[in-house]
């Protein structure tokens, strides 16, 4: 009993320590003054830190940068509002059914500077017209990943490739229900958005067909399963695969010219705010060419602004892995907001195939 | 102790149960009724009643759940004999809790560096010439690791329970004539079956909505209850369907508990 007695008072003193530790260096950073302060909601290892560290010495703002690990994960903390959060990076879709849910606050255009950096074919999507909530932050697309040691450039350009018996038990799917369904139905012709019954019926049997090729539906471990050299076929998003091919060179990644996804992760202020002011020097900041340019370059992932583009090296700037050709881009289709009945939808018919033997 | 005191602790257990168990599956309960419109129905229950993909789902957890609970069963039972003999037990089930201590995610990681292509369990295979082989997102692999997650949890209700029996009991058993194999089958294991049920419990009710290692080790190759649940919060956010499952859960962990309990009548008295 004596010596838990011990035990119990170490561990409070610990705690204690630690405690007056953390607000030292809150205070020493600045953060215990709220006024000057600007709550950053991104995904995790989503923007070279060095670029934080410049806005704040150029605006004299406290960044708290904040992550989730899923667009659902921040809209629910973001419809429960108990964190004031200044910034949010969400995906397309989820922008849609923000803006429904009235989760957004409209963007005044005269508070922002540089929006004609963008590229023209970036602004003005579906699932934003006009871009009334939203700024474009990176975009990206749905593709193949091949390891050149077991499977030919020639074998692997398109959808059907995947459907062939040699890849058996080869393939790795990324676990998303509307990439892995929009792909099955993007290679008939069909839209990636299709609510139409037969022509998702096809898909999911045909995706029943796929479950002999398919070795797992994974999610963030395909990146090291692929590095690893685990299965020579993938299926995932650009930017994990930037990462995959910068680790194992063996490694390749294809857009199929038929058609695929376009993605954006674009900057908005949800209702949640505290700081109008300073999101909109944020916003400002990460559209100025050199800060995106420097952004892009430390993801990896593509930059709609185009000067930004110009600034990047020549290596990076014409891989036509990561900005598709035009031709390629004219058949890439942006996700809308399904509404819940046809997300279920979806998902049932996924979860059906992630059953299938 | 006083009475009134003795009623003010009793009172405090009573309001944990009330917030962190009563209330909780209450609103599960009370959640399932509702459709993706937040209306009140029972389309849910239909829904999961009529469907053959929730049924066989249904079906692989409750195979899943039973091949775990007996692979662990087999290994624990004669290690948990074995611990009660030994000269330091307090070091070995030391060792034995310790793994628990890990994070769950981390062990699974370290299963994936063991069982993939370029893994030691290949790397011998291919040095004994047999040649690496598909172990990752097989139903093997997937119940291997489970049961090792589980493991202690199966062999401390036992060592606690076999640690109970008097030696003088198992003396009397040999005096009276009993040979080493009908003491343990009819002193031995009859006196720890409390141990076993308890153990039991406790593997075969989370095995059945085991989730993470499914998609880890699995590859989402092996589908339970769980990854059924876990898609109905975070990906479609279908709480409903998603409560309507764990209501399903809640109920055959409810049946389980009254299978396994302990009988008073006859059998084991002390």
């Amino acid at each position: 009993m004596k010596r838990f007695g011990i035990f119990a008072v170490i561990i409070v003193l610990i705690s204690v320590f630690l405690g007056l530790g953390i607000k030292s260096l809150n205070q020493a950073s600045g953060q215990g003054n709220a006024d000057k302060t600007l709550t950053i909601f991104n995904w995790g290892d989503y923007i070279d830190p060095q670029l934080i560290t410049k806005f704040e010495h150029e605006t004299g703002y406290q960044v708290k940068y904040e992550t989730f690990d899923s667009n659902e994960a921040m809209f629910t903390k973001i419809q429960q509002g108990g964190t004031a959060y200044d910034i949010a990076i969400p995906s397309d879709y989820m922008i849609e059914k923000m803006r429904k849910a009235h989760l957004l606050v409209p963007l005044s255009k005269q508070k922002i500077v540089g929006l004609s950096n963008i590229e023209p074919e970036f602004l003005d999507q579906s699932f934003d017209q006009h871009n009334q909530y939203s700024v474009p932050y990176f975009w990206g697309t749905l593709g193949i990943i091949y390891n050149d040691r077991y499977v030919k450039a020639s074998e692997m350009q398109h959808w059907r490739d995947l459907w062939q018996p040699k890849w058996r038990n080869s393939i790795m799917l990324v676990d998303s229900a509307r990439d892995i369904m929009g792909l099955a139905l993007v290679k008939d012709g069909a839209s990636m958005n299709s609510t139409n019954q037969v022509q998702l019926q096809k898909a999911a049997t045909d995706l029943d067909q796929l479950a002999p090729n398919v070795k797992a539906v994974v999610a963030d471990e395909i990146k090291m399963y692929m590095s690893d050299n685990e299965a020579p076929l993938a299926v995932t998003w650009s930017g994990e695969a930037a990462e995959m091919l910068a680790n194992n060179s063996h490694l390749h990644y294809v857009v199929p010219s038929e058609g695929s996804n376009l993605w954006f992760d674009n900057i908005v202020i949800p209702r949640t705010v505290k700081h109008k002011k300073a999101a909109y020097a944020f916003i400002n900041f990460m559209l100025q060419p050199k800060n995106a340019a420097q952004n892009a370059e430390y993801i990896g992932y593509a930059t709609p602004n185009r000067l930004a583009k110009r600034l990047l090296p020549k290596a990076i700037r014409e891989d036509k892995q990561f900005y598709p050709d035009q031709q390629t881009v004219r058949n890439l289709q942006v996700y809308q907001d399904l509404g819940p009945t046809w997300v279920q939808r979806y998902n049932d018919l996924f979860l059906e195939f992630k059953m299938h033997k | 102790m006083t009475r009134t005191s003795r009623l003010s602790y009793f009172s405090l257990y009573l309001l944990w149960i009330l917030f962190f168990v009563i209330t909780p599956v209450a609103l599960i309960v009370y959640q399932s009724f509702f459709n993706l419109n937040h209306q009140f129905t029972l389309q849910n229950y239909r829904d999961y009643l009529s469907s053959s993909v929730y049924l066989r789902m249904t079906l692989n957890s409750f195979i899943f759940a039973f091949l775990i609970t007996l692979l662990t069963l087999l290994i624990s039972y004669p290690a948990a004999y074995y611990l009660t003999r030994l000269k330091h037990r307090q070091l070995w089930i030391l060792l034995i809790i310790l793994p628990t201590w890990i994070n769950l995610l981390l062990k699974a990681y370290a299963f994936i560096g063991i069982f993939s292509q370029a893994g030691s369990v290949n790397h011998f295979l291919t040095f004994i010439g047999i040649g690496p082989q598909q172990i990752l997102f097989t139903n093997m692999s997937f119940v291997l690791v489970a049961a090792y997650i589980q493991i202690p949890f199966m062999i401390l209700p036992i060592y606690n329970s076999l640690v109970d029996i008097d030696p003088a009991i198992i003396n009397a058993s040999h005096d009276l004539g009993a040979n080493n194999v009908q003491t343990l089958w009819r002193v031995i294991i009859p006196m720890s079956a409390n141990g076993v049920r308890s153990g039991v419990q406790s593997v075969f009710i989370p095995s059945l909505s085991l989730f993470m290692i499914t998609r880890l080790i699995g590859g989402n190759r092996v589908i339970t209850l769980g990854t059924a649940i876990e898609e109905h919060f975070l990906t479609t956010m279908n709480w409903g369907m998603g409560s309507t499952i764990g209501v399903v859960l809640i109920i055959i962990m409810f049946i389980t508990m009254m299978l396994t309990a302990s009988r008073r009548k006859g059998g084991v008295k002390r």
